[in-house]
């Protein structure tokens, strides 16, 4: 009989106090920076103001597109960025395969391998392709080299991360069975592992291919070669008609990349 | 591959006078000195704002366009134009974004700001529609055959059904912004990345180390804030009084 009482008695709630707490801190706290960054962030008015003629004035310049300039000195830089997208992706999953497999704890059962091995990955993530673009020209000055070599750091990270989770997640059952036979690390590896990782690996390469397309188009903005080095050019000159150009070219490689790895994923997968 | 090779024009030679160079350019970074504090600061504050303000405004504008974009909710007169607006804003990289509105609003700030407001609609608007699409029809029937109108029958039949994913986008885009926050800065759209551009042609390379490493801790100390926020409104409800 009390039981059924103390049951009407209790009150329902979705959320435990501490929850509500949390979430009343996340909200609060997001309400406050958003007013504490728009009173402090500086922005002049007046620039917001006249930025409908700015965008028209923009825009005039920029028409007619000066397709004249493609063949002189877009078609080179934008094979080149190709390049710099392609070589630098192959780059990255060369590094990114022993790096991936040690980030793995069921291939690699040792804390301070796994541990390494995602730290390595987590620097190379948290630096930005444009920053490492940045050191590489430093070292090996302006170029496609530079441009290649940030491509790949940045890349590591991302598709050794996923590829070490890929790899956490695979079936124990075929590796067992590989291990009763008496097969040596190696062939688990080659047998066991790579046949469940792979449809896994090569959709991240192929991601991770279309993500490079539209970070190697920038990367000339610092000198690291490719289609951003004709931009940068183009700005700089206040060419606005070649800018114009540059962009739609970058828009149309973009798109064509993005359609390419939709086609080959519906293929392979 | 090959071919690849040969037209970017690698040679062993520059390789080998490429880590001459890079051992005394990591000579010079170290040790990381903070040469000018006032302007590492302000820059990683603007940083900070830009990234807020950014994701807070692209996200909010990202929810109409996303719902318009969901087919199978929306007639496609109006997912045709919504899919054009996100598949624009995702087409270019947010550097070049932020140069067009540099020009448009001028240096500072504000160009940065715009430039992500584009980035967070394409990848939100994106993932957004997409999480409408799969939802179970089921509870939005439900909630129409109580005569609901339609702005009822979103607020109580869709939202509640993505809310957990948009928190996770949400929170995945604040970061990213952070990240790219610190870039826009190249081209002159404020934060960060202005401070560490010019710091890098002066060769002032101890300040650029130090710049960078005050940019990793910021956005660690970003993706640990965004894991928690995941955390608080991911963990599944509990009944009170247990």
């Amino acid at each position: 009989m009390s039981a059924t009482a103390s049951i009407e008695q209790r009150r329902w709630r979705r959320f435990t106090p501490r929850q509500r707490l949390a979430r009343f801190a996340v909200y609060l706290t997001l309400v406050v920076a958003i007013v504490l960054s728009a009173r402090t962030v500086e922005v002049i008015p007046e620039f917001l103001y006249d930025a409908p003629e700015q965008m028209r004035d923009l825009l005039e310049r920029m028409w007619p597109i000066a397709w004249s300039h493609y063949p002189k000195g877009v078609h080179e830089a934008l094979v080149e960025t190709l390049h710099i997208a392609t070589l630098g992706t192959l780059i990255a999953l060369v590094m990114a395969l022993p790096v991936g497999l040690m980030a793995a704890n069921n291939v690699v059962p040792n804390r301070v391998v796994n541990y390494l091995a995602k730290l390595v990955l987590v620097s190379s993530r948290s630096v930005n392709s444009l920053v490492w673009a940045l050191l590489f020209v430093a070292v090996f000055g302006p170029g496609a080299l530079a441009g290649t070599l940030a491509i790949a750091f940045r890349s590591v990270g991302f598709v050794g991360k996923l590829f070490g989770e890929a790899l956490e997640e695979s079936n124990r059952g075929t590796i067992e069975a590989l291990e009763a036979t008496g097969a040596p690390w190696s062939s688990r590896l080659a047998w066991g592992y790579w046949p469940q990782v792979k449809p896994a690996f090569w959709s991240i390469a192929l991601f991770r291919w279309d993500i490079n397309v539209r970070e190697s188009a920038v990367l000339g903005l610092v000198g690291a070669g490719g289609i951003g080095m004709a931009l940068d050019t183009a700005l700089n000159l206040f060419q606005w008609d070649r800018v114009a150009m540059v962009l739609f070219s970058i828009f149309s490689v973009v798109v064509v990349a993005e359609i390419i790895v939709t086609q080959i994923r519906k293929k392979i997968l | 591959m090959i071919y690849a090779l040969g037209r970017l024009d690698f040679s062993w030679d520059r390789f080998v006078t490429g880590l001459d160079n890079g051992a005394r350019f990591i000579g010079r970074m170290l040790p990381p000195r903070i040469a000018q504090p006032d302007s590492l600061a302000k820059g990683l504050i603007e940083s900070l704002e830009i990234a807020i303000l950014a994701s807070s405004m692209g996200i909010l504008l990202s929810l109409p366009i996303g719902l318009f974009a969901a087919r199978n909710l929306m007639p496609v007169w109006a997912t045709w134009p919504a899919r054009a607006i996100i598949a624009a804003a995702r087409s270019f990289h947010p550097v070049i974004v932020a140069i067009i509105f540099v020009k448009a609003v001028g240096f500072g700030a504000l160009a940065g700001i715009c430039a992500l407001v584009v980035a967070s609609i394409g990848f939100i608007g994106k993932l957004f529609a997409e999480a409408i699409e799969e939802i179970s029809l089921k509870q939005v029937e439900a909630v129409r055959a109580t005569g609901a109108s339609f702005m009822n029958v979103i607020l109580f039949g869709v939202l509640p059904q993505v809310f957990g994913r948009f928190i996770g986008f949400a929170t995945y885009q604040l970061d990213s912004n952070l990240r790219n926050s610190t870039m826009v800065g190249i081209v002159g759209a404020g934060g960060i990345g202005g401070t560490l551009f010019s710091a890098f042609q002066r060769f002032d390379y101890d300040f650029v180390a130090a710049i960078l490493l005050s940019i990793i801790a910021m956005i660690m100390a970003g993706e640990v804030l965004a894991t928690w926020v995941r955390g608080v409104f991911l963990e599944k409800g509990k009944v009170d009084g247990e």
